[in-house]
């Protein structure tokens, strides 16, 4: 039998697992934590909120001939030699998904390290802290920050974040949805000092760069994301920011039949242009991860992969009653509002050279699903 | 085949609507509808459907 190794047990390395299982492969999917896969945004919002059940966050699983070795570390790897090495044991393939994700960023700041949300474990140390009248120092104003701030305050919680953009969420959203979502968040209660990097941790909150001291019971920090892939360095990947691959998620740099998928696939989209990038969106996992086991899958039977893969990225991301959703990829874009306003419910499309890359609609569900269309460009 | 959502999961994404959309819709009050029971010539789209919904709140049994 021919046998496939994804390594990451996140959603896209179930996704390709599902489609590669699907085609007659064995599948084994090695993943470091615990757990099977499971859905990670609750753990900002519900989980901390009410309990946390990481079985009720499992994704339903449709196949019950998949080979899962969960709580195993990959260590390293040689597509030269084919084989996967796990701690003690070493795992040998004809095909190989790389689905191992990303962990959050640390400031390279000195002092001690805030705890991060990144799995289960860590949503379960949060939240017997977020009590009534504890404070929350958040450092990071991304959607994880934002989503914990919110959360926190609906708890009875004193929340304070600091960020060094000068908006909370700047990158995807842009200045104006950015401010409009701060004074959301201030009108809720939330304390912010923004512009500002973080020069020092302390055990109970950080100094930041203009000198100011801030303190929390809790403190906790979001600044973004590293791709893992340290287990595959010395195959002659290019790993300069996640595994680069082609249009169809094959892995760049070698002939051995590899693909990667979901956080850590650094891939162009013809929707948008050529330039290959790491997309964090949900919903991307479960696109590249079908897109990559159609791709290995042919590899295997010693075909040509072929399609055209364009997928839209959609994010989604609750902070009080404001329901943000976003198809393309705003972040490439020029923030235009289209309806509403900019302080209340509305629509924002992003352009570019005179395209549309992207829409957010903050409690507009609906009625942005109809600019989906309009966004990048179809075959 | 049969469908289930649980509506106290189920935050009206409208995700299902675009890999199903003679499955699943929403009114004009942005809420989910959806049919309980289909051919089962749509298995691979209302299978999909389950796949990108963001909360993981539809549940399909043959």
């Amino acid at each position: 039998m021919t046998q496939v190794v994804v390594v990451g047990a996140g959603l896209g390395g179930l996704r390709a697992a599902e489609s590669l299982r699907g085609q007659g492969f064995d599948v084994t999917v090695i993943g470091e934590e615990p757990y099977l896969p499971y859905n990670r945004p609750p753990l900002s919002k519900e989980s901390l909120k009410g309990g946390v059940e990481v079985e009720g966050l499992y994704f339903r699983r449709k196949h019950d001939d998949i080979d899962w070795r969960i709580g195993a570390a990959v260590t390293g790897c040689s597509l030269a030699s084919r084989v996967v090495e796990v701690d003690d044991a070493a795992y040998t393939f004809d095909g190989l998904v790389i689905a191992s994700g990303i962990r959050p960023r640390h400031l390279p700041v000195p002092g001690p390290q805030p705890p991060v949300l990144r799995t289960v474990d860590d949503a379960l140390r949060l939240r017997g802290k977020l009590t009534p009248g504890a404070s929350l120092l958040v450092i990071g104003a991304g959607f994880i920050g934002c989503e914990v701030a919110a959360t926190a305050r609906q708890l009875g919680c004193e929340v304070t974040v600091t960020a060094y953009d000068a908006q909370p969420m700047l990158r995807p959203l842009g200045e104006q949805l950015g401010a409009a979502m701060r004074e959301h968040h201030e009108a809720h209660g939330v304390t912010f000092h923004l512009g500002q990097g973080v020069s020092e941790f302390h055990e109970d909150g950080v100094t930041l760069a203009d000198g100011t001291r801030l303190t929390a019971h809790v403190v906790i920090e979001a600044v973004g994301s590293v791709p893992n892939v340290e287990w595959l360095h010395g195959n002659d990947l290019d790993l300069s920011d996640g595994v680069l691959t082609n249009n169809l998620m094959q892995a760049v740099g070698t002939d051995v039949p590899v693909v990667a998928v979901g956080d850590i696939a650094r891939f162009p989209n013809p929707r948008f242009d050529d330039v290959p990038r790491r997309i964090e969106h949900w919903n991307l996992p479960t696109e590249t991860g079908k897109r990559a086991g159609l791709t290995l899958g042919a590899l295997l039977r010693r075909e040509e992969p072929e399609g055209d893969f364009r997928p839209m990225p959609a994010f989604w991301s609750d902070q009080y009653d404001y329901g943000l959703q976003s198809y393309g990829e705003p972040g490439l874009g020029e923030a235009t509002l289209v309806d509403g306003e900019w302080s209340g419910d509305c629509i924002v499309e992003y352009v570019r050279d005179g395209e549309v890359v992207g829409v957010v609609g903050v409690n507009r569900t609906k009625d942005l699903m109809g600019y989906r269309k309009s966004i990048g460009h179809e075959a | 085949m049969k469908i289930t959502v649980d509506m106290d999961k189920c935050q009206h994404y409208g995700q299902c609507t675009f890999e199903a959309p003679t499955v699943f819709a929403l009114n004009d009050d942005g809420k989910l509808e959806y049919q309980g029971e289909v051919d089962d010539a749509l298995a691979d789209q209302v299978e999909s459907a389950a796949d990108v919904c963001p909360m993981q709140a539809i549940e399909v049994t043959a």
